[in-house]
């Protein structure tokens, strides 16, 4: 639990102090605007992976919620 | 008993990015994106997973999208047991046979049984599921720098229910550059065993029943951080808290109870699980572009909870850009977990039985990695399809230090190997 809400902390510094030196300027969003520069692009992949490693592991969820689900099979 | 699939994985990209993408979409048209996966486990489980999605504007950028997915899985599923020098015979889920569990394929007749050969892992060979999960979500701006989004999700197979609802918020700051996001999602099951769920802790030839159903109620909380580093690349952080309660059992799996000389089983019991697991994950993705086409993906995702499991999840692409509609992508992933704290191999006859076990692979420690490739082409802007294909190997410790007697001598936690194949295509209409 301190290790998780430490890395919390940190990011939360990291974001508030260093977030407003990074970023562009909205005409230079080109490249960040491809489908294929989303986060989630190929959604399906991930919703596939999400489920299969969550039927054969005992982690899931971090880039979305992580459920319950029986962990069965 | 099949899981119920996480549909809302990704959901928080979907809200931190729509900001930073800009896309259009044209109004009445539906962008729909379809799937099959095949997936194969030597000598186990094979299913059979199409999915189909869509999502549409519904102008000032409100956004529906919908999903349905199928599957079906047939094969065996490892029971928990071990391998024994003699032959070896379990009870099915559902008793006295009869049940919606499939057919008996074991040698004991009336049904209700099946035999496993010697020297080789105990797998159930009636594992037979078929599931249906359908899931709805709405994001919508509420103002100019904010946006909501809303979902709920229900999934149905023959012994399990799940209803799940969800919301994200995000807001931007600093030119759009930096999306915060929080969130929640509240889900409820309902399990219902086969032949009803057993009483934990009995032998497996008592087929002692509890309860018809149990419920668990799970209570997930998020918040992450989307962040533009510079005009070709992104680092998304997320911190995840999830508590559930209920019932976590499987109520499908044993332990084997081994004589204490031999090492030969003389008894299974089914095992049981805490009634509540709490777990938190933290969770870095960050994506970049080369020489404006080439994409580089990499996360990585420390989880930890109060059942003693942490595990560790890197994950890697590479899309190679072939010409202006080709590409080719490498995958690989490698994962690694620690054990349970009332995971257990096996327990010895005479020992005080613990009021919480399980011999659940999945649950002890254990390396997985996976490699793949993907081939895709976008035909022209509204149609683009690609195949994808993995190879997941989990490995174990197959000759744990607490065995003795006929033990020494098996694989008590054999290679789990599988195959995935799959077919995207989406279009628009």
């Amino acid at each position: 639990m301190k290790t998780a809400i430490r890395w919390l902390l940190i990011a939360g510094l990291l974001a508030a102090s260093g977030c407003s030196s990074l970023g562009v300027k909205p005409w230079e969003r080109d490249l960040l605007a491809r489908e294929d520069m989303l986060m989630n692009s190929d959604a399906l992949d991930l919703a596939y992976d999400e489920h299969i490693y969550f039927s054969k592991e005992a982690s899931s969820g971090g880039q979305g919620f992580a459920g319950g689900g029986c962990g069965c099979n | 008993m099949q899981l119920k699939k996480k549909n809302i994985a990704g959901l928080l990209s979907v809200a931190t990015c729509s900001l930073l993408s800009g896309q259009a979409q044209s109004a009445d048209d539906w962008n729909v994106d379809s799937a099959i996966l095949f997936y194969s486990e030597t000598d186990r489980v094979d299913a059979v997973e199409p999915v189909i999605s869509g999502k549409k504007d519904l102008g000032d950028d409100e956004i529906l999208s919908m999903k349905l997915v199928f599957d079906a899985l047939t094969g065996s599923s490892a029971n928990g047991a071990v391998p024994s020098t003699m032959v070896q015979t379990f009870t099915t889920p559902s008793g006295g046979g009869g049940g919606e569990e499939g057919e008996d394929e074991g040698e004991g007749e009336g049904g209700g049984s099946y035999q496993v050969a010697p020297n080789t892992t105990p797998l159930d060979p009636t594992f037979k599921d078929a599931r249906a999960a359908f899931s709805m979500n709405w994001d919508k701006p509420v103002e100019r720098d904010r946006r909501r989004n809303l979902g709920f999700n229900f999934s149905i197979e023959h012994d399990f229910t799940s209803l799940g609802v969800n919301g994200l918020w995000q807001y931007d700051s600093n030119q759009k550059n930096t999306s915060w996001t929080w969130g929640t999602n509240i889900e409820l099951d309902s399990i219902n065993p086969i032949g009803g769920a057993p009483e934990p802790l009995t032998t497996m030839a008592a087929m002692s029943k509890g309860s018809d159903t149990e419920t668990r109620t799970v209570l997930d909380l998020l918040f992450g951080v989307t962040q533009v580093i510079d005009r070709s690349s992104l680092l998304q952080l997320n911190f995840s808290l999830s508590q559930a309660d209920g019932y976590m059992t499987d109520p499908y799996k044993i332990v084997s109870v081994v004589d204490s000389v031999s090492g030969e089983p003389i008894r299974y019991l089914y095992e049981n699980r805490p009634d509540n697991r709490y777990r938190q994950s933290v969770f870095a993705k960050y994506k970049k572009m080369f020489a404006g086409k080439d994409i580089f993906t990499a996360s990585y995702r420390y989880m930890t909870d109060d059942w003693g499991v942490d595990s560790n999840t890197f994950d890697l692409t590479y899309r190679f850009r072939l010409g202006a509609s080709y590409y080719l992508q490498p995958h690989l992933r490698y994962y690694q977990q620690s054990a349970a704290d009332f995971y257990r191999y096996f327990l010895v006859d005479g020992e005080a039985v613990p009021g919480e076990v399980s011999a659940d692979y999945r649950l002890g420690e254990m390396d997985a990695t996976t490699t793949g490739i993907k081939f895709g082409r976008e035909i022209d802007a509204q149609h683009s399809w690609s195949i994808r294909l993995e190879r997941y190997l989990q490995t174990g410790e197959s000759s744990p230090s607490e065995a003795f007697g006929q033990l020494t001598q098996q694989d008590l936690y054999p290679d789990l190997e599988a195959t995935i194949v799959q077919f995207n295509y989406s279009f628009v209409f």
